[in-house]
């Protein structure tokens, strides 16, 4: 599994960063992005999942 | 409190008020009704204001910065013109500005809003909360809105400005003012123009000490930063200074307040918190989500047709975030609140480029101020839910929170 982050959508809502730190990192404008090349551990997959679901804006997509 | 001067509303679908008292105690019944009946009101009230109430038209509103325009976000009386505010800056930038100058506004803004940087207060407001409920040390009825949830983010922002903390009242009074009365009181009446010369000339004072001392707050970063190669116009920092005022202090303290009366009314989520502590950011969400306090507006910029109702360039649009997040087509359960609700896209901050700058500060100050309490009161209830009472417009909270104490720690 492999997250990503639109920068061009987020708009800093930091539901991803709050909910997976271990995934998601912020910039000094509170930006999100995913960490690395957003490769996702199995352990974290939940975590994965929930950040996108909790996404106002849409801004997070999975490949599975 | 409620501090509207116009008629009871006789219809919600055709006259609604979001400054009626009907409104303030309990909206969500309303807004129900209109989904299924009439999801894109109009009321003749403020000369013309429509009212979507659907997840749908309130997000496609939000991100349509070409037919609405944020120059106004407070529904008044009388709406300016084109030419009468200082376009695109706005009176409160970046809140009241338009693309593309916003973006520009708002750059500056994020970096001390940041989450990271916004962690670093977490110590001050926890400690700030303890000293309020040290205040209230063996007393068994207390007020969880006046004497608890309404100091914390006015002497938070205080801080962050550089403020005297002892100002606080003053600035109660100023958001009072411009929330509350500013809405049915014309802006050009002797009082408010009086008061408005006073913010200002506080302001002034504040910026002139800054200059002359410089410090680590966010006043002297206001002084200090820099815009396309300037430094920031006068009525830019005054403006910026107004809107963290007026937008970090009432719609945080209705948050915190809205948790508590809903802590007070719930016993199984006070015993479940108390057992869970770990559900308490799924609650804190939650909390956002069902009693999100800040209800925006818009002035439609070109005529636009929205849920098959005609918008005309200069209407008001009232954007209720809280009535989005009560849409059962988007939510699960949406009418519930749910501590443990897990997939939650709620739309407390708004959605689009005008996300609320504060976000991350009002959710921790949330977190911090319900923690601190249950920490202190793990058990407590309403006094009496018949003397809970609502602020009205378009930032909704309990004003006064009667509670008994039942435990202490």
């Amino acid at each position: 599994m492999r997250v990503s982050v639109d920068a061009t959508k987020c708009q800093g809502h930091n539901r991803c960063y709050s909910i997976a730190p271990e995934l998601f990192d912020v910039d000094d404008f509170g930006m999100a992005s995913a960490i690395g090349d957003g490769t996702v551990p199995p352990e974290l997959e939940d975590k994965a999942r929930l950040a996108k679901a909790n996404c106002p804006e849409y801004a997070i997509t999975i490949e599975e | 409190m409620v501090t509207s001067n116009h008629p009871p509303v006789a219809d919600w679908a055709t006259d609604f008020d979001h400054t009626d008292p009907v409104w303030a105690k309990d909206p969500y019944p309303i807004w129900e009704e209109l989904r299924t009946t009439c999801p894109v009101a109009h009321s003749d009230r403020f000369g013309g204001t429509w009212l979507p109430v659907t997840h749908e038209h309130v997000a496609a509103i939000a991100y349509d910065t070409e037919h609405f325009t944020s120059r106004a976000v407070v529904v008044s009386e009388q709406r300016p013109g084109p030419d009468d505010l200082p376009a695109p800056i706005g009176v409160a930038p970046p809140i009241t500005s338009d693309p593309p100058f916003h973006n520009l506004a708002r750059r500056i803004m994020l970096p001390p809003f940041s989450p990271k940087r916004i962690e670093e207060l977490e110590p001050f407001t926890r400690q700030l909360c303890d000293d309020l409920l040290d205040a209230l040390d063996g007393r068994d009825d207390v007020d969880a809105a006046i004497e608890y949830a309404q100091h914390i983010p006015v002497r938070v922002i205080a801080k962050m400005l550089g403020f005297p903390e002892s100002d606080a009242d003053y600035f109660r009074h100023v958001i009072h003012l411009i929330l509350e009365e500013g809405v049915t009181i014309a802006a050009d009446s002797e009082e408010r123009m009086k008061e408005s010369a006073g913010v200002d000339a506080y302001f002034d004072a504040q910026i002139e000490d800054h200059r002359a001392n410089p410090r680590d707050d966010l006043t002297s970063y206001l002084l200090d930063v820099e815009l396309g190669g300037n430094k920031l116009a006068h009525e830019h920092v005054r403006g910026t200074m107004l809107l963290l005022l007026v937008a970090g202090i009432d719609t945080t303290w209705s948050a915190i307040g809205a948790a508590l009366w809903h802590l007070a009314k719930t016993p199984a989520d006070r015993a479940r918190l108390r057992a869970e502590p770990d559900l308490i950011p799924f609650a804190v969400e939650e909390m956002l989500r069902a009693y999100a306090p800040v209800t925006m507006a818009r002035l439609v910029a070109k005529d636009v047709e929205i849920g098959g109702q005609d918008l005309h360039e200069g209407d008001w649009v009232l954007l209720p975030f809280p009535a989005a997040n009560r849409d059962p087509e988007f939510f699960e359960n949406a009418d519930q609140v749910l501590i443990d609700r897990e997939e939650n896209r709620h739309s407390a901050f708004g959605l689009g480029i005008h996300r609320c700058l504060g976000s991350n500060l009002a959710r921790m100050e949330l977190r911090v101020a319900m923690q601190a309490w249950l920490d202190r009161f793990p058990d407590f209830e309403l006094t009496d839910p018949s003397t809970v009472t609502w602020a009205a417009g378009q930032v909704r909270g309990p004003r006064s929170i009667p509670v008994t104490v039942l435990a202490r720690a």
